[in-house]
């Protein structure tokens, strides 16, 4: 279990504080989240598990800065988020791949909208292009560089998504459900990638998912969000040595720790 | 491309389009029609040849206005129809006034064309426009303003602006779109062109057919429309060609 390092809180990754966000939708008002604490440190990968429709993909979203809390403050790199951030990266449920740009251009299209690589994108193109290749291929995507989305299986495009979310090196990868739409084998090939993705490039890591057993593989902290008004409701540390491995997934302490969140998720299910 | 292709492809149409001639042929003489109500492809084509250099140069004519008015429809449609796509707001302003414009029939305006222009090139070029601008900014409108969400999020995620999103994805998202308008809009600012022919030149296809009815030269009226037909024909291949090269991707090729 890592040790808690709260005392220095400008160095917390993102940082929480009592956030809300209420959806006002024509008359109706809608609460996605409701007084949310959350601290991470820099290169923690923390998984946020919950059930669908509990504002996960909203909490993504603030961290962000895609959307504005209607209360509370979200921090990251201690300072208060006040618009989009280039020191993010995001995937998607959806890889959202553009149709009409090749493998390469997708990963390359960060660069030509994040400063300062928008400046020299057209100078450096070259050393560009090569690193997204080289990027391409630490996920074994190599030969797929020049072909299109469509011609791309969901997980080759999930990759790509991926590589395109690394390519600026942002400092924290926000992942919405990333592998949600893909088959279990491919799944967990994907896993394996993220996490040495992860380690390689030292970034600190907000997953979501509904996928407990994915939370706990990847991650070293596990919130659980209850239901709508999504609220953190508990926080489980992982403590495993990394790399780990599938096998990793049928040990006695992975199985111990997976029921004691699950039982924990069915009460809080119950509770409603 | 294979044989089958290239047959599917050229030699199928032509087929069809002689088979065509040869019914109408073989109709006109079965039931022994006059040719100044219906005269056999065989006469149209002795007419087509023996007017082929007046017929030329109205057709260049018809062919100029056409253009003219086509560019000047896909510029203007363009930018509106980016507009109308990009702002809800100047979409809800507008549309009712472009839908409005639209049912009006351009024969009607073409008077009103030439009170302000005189007859000939001018009012030819702006009813071709007229008729034809609508369709794109539709076709555009509708490509921006069915923008994906999730598209416009990558981008916003990256700190990118309206105009940076505009470029990068609503630009790209809407060339199919422009495309397959293109083709209609062609075809309709013929239609325009001609149209102003007839009422108020003395040059052109349009004023061509019109002179020649009058003089119950109905083979050479029937010469005059295949000519259009196959101007248009060949603006559409035109068309289609540039949309396979540039928007290959929305057809998965």
């Amino acid at each position: 279990m890592a040790p808690e390092t709260k005392t220095d809180l400008s160095a917390l990754a993102v940082e929480f504080r009592d956030v809300s966000l209420t959806y006002v939708a024509r008359d109706r008002c809608t609460v996605a989240l409701e007084n949310v604490h959350l601290a991470v440190r820099p290169s923690e990968f923390v998984a946020i598990v919950g059930p669908s429709g509990c504002g996960k993909t909203t909490f993504l979203k603030l961290t962000s800065g895609l959307l504005r809390p209607s209360g509370g403050e979200v921090w990251v790199e201690g300072r208060p988020v006040r618009g989009p951030l280039k020191i993010v990266g995001m995937a998607f449920q959806n890889p959202t791949l553009l149709p009409w740009r090749t493998t390469l251009e997708n990963v390359l299209l960060p660069l030509e909208i994040v400063q300062p690589h928008r400046q020299q994108y057209r100078r450096g193109r070259a050393a560009y292009r090569a690193k997204a290749l080289e990027l391409l291929r630490s996920v074994g995507l190599d030969g797929f560089a020049d072909r299109h989305p469509w011609q791309l299986s969901g997980g080759m495009q999930q990759r790509a998504s991926l590589c395109r979310a690394l390519i600026h090196e942002p400092d924290i990868l926000l992942l919405d459900e990333p592998f949600g739409a893909l088959d279990a084998f491919t799944r967990e090939e994907l896993w394996l990638v993220l996490q040495r993705l992860a380690a390689d490039r030292g970034c600190t890591v907000i997953l979501v998912t509904h996928d407990l057993r994915e939370a706990i593989f990847l991650a070293d902290t596990v919130y659980v969000m209850s239901r709508r008004p999504g609220k953190l409701v508990a926080q489980w540390e992982v403590g495993f040595p990394r790399p780990r491995e599938l096998a990793d997934c049928f040990t006695e302490g992975f199985l111990e720790l997976f029921q004691g969140i699950r039982s924990q998720i069915g009460e809080v299910r119950e509770a409603l | 491309m294979t044989g089958r292709e290239r047959f599917v492809n050229y030699g199928l149409p032509a087929l069809t389009l002689l088979v065509l001639f040869l019914l109408w042929e073989g109709g006109v003489y079965a039931f022994k029609l006059p040719r100044f109500i219906l005269p056999a492809p065989s006469v149209v084509a002795q007419s087509l040849w023996q007017w082929r250099n007046a017929i030329w140069s109205h057709a260049l004519q018809t062919l100029y206005t056409t253009l003219a008015g086509f560019g000047v429809a896909v510029g203007f449609g363009l930018v509106l129809g980016w507009i109308v796509g990009f702002s809800p707001l100047v979409y809800k302003a507008l549309y009712p006034v472009l839908i409005g414009f639209n049912s009006i029939p351009k024969v009607a305006i073409v008077p009103v064309l030439v009170i302000w222009f005189g007859i000939g090139t001018v009012p030819a070029v702006l009813t071709a426009f007229l008729i034809s601008f609508f369709p794109i900014v539709v076709n555009v409108a509708t490509g921006l303003a069915t923008l994906e969400p999730e598209l416009q999020d990558v981008l916003r995620s990256l700190g990118a602006g309206k105009l940076q999103i505009f470029r990068k994805v609503g630009l790209p998202r809407t060339l199919p779109y422009f495309f397959a308008s293109m083709k209609v809009a062609v075809t309709l600012a013929f239609v325009g062109s001609v149209i102003s022919e007839t009422v108020a030149s003395n040059r052109g296809v349009g004023y061509l057919m019109i002179a020649a009815s009058s003089r119950f030269d109905v083979p050479l009226v029937f010469a005059g429309l295949l000519v259009i037909a196959a101007l248009g024909v060949v603006l559409y291949a035109a068309f289609a060609v540039l949309e396979g090269r540039l928007t290959s991707w929305a057809y998965r090729r």
